[in-house]
């Protein structure tokens, strides 16, 4: 590509603005070394945006450089007073070599120091996850507690209410040890059963819960026990809507039977009469 | 005073030659510094950084890598991008036009005291609306081509092309 082609490809303006690659800018740059009018043309192309862009200044700042001269400590001697020396670069040259070992015994502490700081950092990062992690923990053990006190507050009640009928079941011939609670609330027909005098049942088996009518025996089951094992206070709530006069629970396949069977009643007990 | 020489003193820690340099961009950089942050303390405030920093690592720059200018002006938009996603930066702001440097000339009291305010500001008036779009984002914003290709949904080679026009444009105004 002769010079001509080159700058009429329009690659110099976009030097001027900085868009090219730096391997595109240090093609223009040899270019400009080699051919004059490349470099004139750069020249002129640069003239021509610095004006553009100065032009868009809507504020004179060009006293704004003794502002700019003092924060970086520069001595004030401006353009017209030549004599006047400036102290940095002298300081700067007069620094011995002593200063300037200790300027990298400095900054290899510095340079330690940082890594130190990176690692120390790093350990904090996962110490703080951990910690999250944890407390994350809690707050679910705190809620599961809350719950917990919550319900046991709630049974408590229910228990205190003056017209629960409480039904002691007795151990029968398949488990003579076996014994069980009802608190029968007729108002909300609902019973509470304290099964914590079961053993647990064997595998494949759950515990059904009876509501009878003993003349003619006449059995209604109000449910089967499904998580027997995994209540930790054995305490089961069930709906009753039925006039009971006793209550009974038997071992049944899982799932339940349509009747109960009474080869494995392990509890019975009858309602007073009268409460 | 040559330019390279300026630039080798300043490189050197000359602070006179840091103030010659000053005081031949100031304008330019405030303007683009402006064109992104548009509030002129918050662009005074990063026109003092953008120098600072200019000065700090004044050895970074090589002539291989291309002009001064660009240097600078690659400080200034960088400094001045940052700065609009600071949290300190509120951005209430009054103009979101994409060719707010247009804007900018048109509406500016200091140009009237100034060489060339009267070729730059006929020439604004008169730009083609895509002359606008592709100057404010090649030198004010400082996309790369390919960027401005995307943005503008037009080739990287129409960008080239279109971009030497525009600037061709202003220099026939410039008389550079």
């Amino acid at each position: 590509m002769d010079s001509k082609e080159y700058i009429e490809s329009g690659i110099l303006e976009l030097y001027v603005a900085g868009a090219l690659s730096q391997k595109e800018n240090e093609e223009v740059y040899a270019m400009m070394q080699q051919y004059p009018e490349v470099k004139q043309e750069v020249l002129s192309i640069e003239a021509a945006v610095v004006s553009l862009t100065a032009a868009t200044a809507t504020r004179d700042t060009s006293s704004i450089f003794d502002t700019i001269k003092k924060k970086l400590g520069l001595s004030s001697s401006t353009a017209s007073d030549a004599d006047e020396t400036p102290v940095i670069p002298l300081q700067e040259k007069k620094s011995s070599s002593l200063f300037r070992y200790a300027g990298w015994a400095a900054a290899i502490v510095f340079a330690t120091g940082l890594l130190y700081t990176a690692v120390l950092y790093n350990d904090l990062e996962s110490e703080i996850e951990i910690v999250r992690a944890e407390r994350e923990d809690l707050k679910n053990k705190i809620y599961e507690a809350n719950s917990d006190l919550t319900a046991a507050n709630e049974l408590l009640d229910a228990l205190r209410t003056k017209d629960i009928i409480t039904v002691p079941l007795g151990g029968q011939q398949v488990s003579p040890e076996s014994y069980a609670k009802v608190y029968w609330d007729k108002k909300s027909n609902s019973i509470y059963l304290d099964l914590q005098g079961l053993p647990e049942p064997p595998p494949g088996k759950v515990y059904q819960v009876w509501s009878l009518k003993l003349n003619p025996l006449t059995p209604t089951s109000l449910g089967v026990i499904e998580d027997f094992a995994g209540d930790k206070d054995k305490v089961f709530d069930l709906e009753n809507a039925n006039e009971s006069e006793a209550f009974g629970i038997t071992l049944e396949p899982a799932g339940g039977s349509e009747s109960p069977t009474l080869e494995q009643l392990y509890t019975l007990g009858v309602v007073a009469s009268n409460p | 005073m040559e330019l390279e020489v300026l630039i080798d003193q300043f490189q050197k820690k000359d602070a006179k030659a840091f103030e010659a340099l000053y005081q031949m961009y100031n304008d330019s950089i405030f303007g683009v510094i402006n064109t992104i942050v548009k509030n002129d303390d918050i662009a005074t405030e990063v026109m003092q950084d953008v120098f600072i920093k200019a000065w700090n690592k004044a050895d970074t720059y090589a002539a291989k890598k291309g002009r001064f200018f660009t240097w600078l002006l690659n400080i200034a938009r960088n400094a001045a991008i940052d700065k609009t996603r600071s949290k300190s930066f509120k951005n209430s702001q009054q103009n979101q036009d994409i060719d707010f440097f247009v804007h900018s000339i048109e509406s500016n009291d200091q140009l009237d005291s100034k060489v060339n305010a009267i070729g730059i500001k006929k020439y604004v008036g008169k730009l083609a609306e895509k002359c606008k779009q592709v100057i404010e984002f090649l030198y004010f914003k400082g996309y790369t081509q390919k960027e401005a290709s995307e943005e503008l949904d037009i080739p990287l080679g129409t960008i080239k092309t279109r971009n030497r026009n525009c600037i061709g444009e202003l220099r026939k105004a410039l008389e550079v």
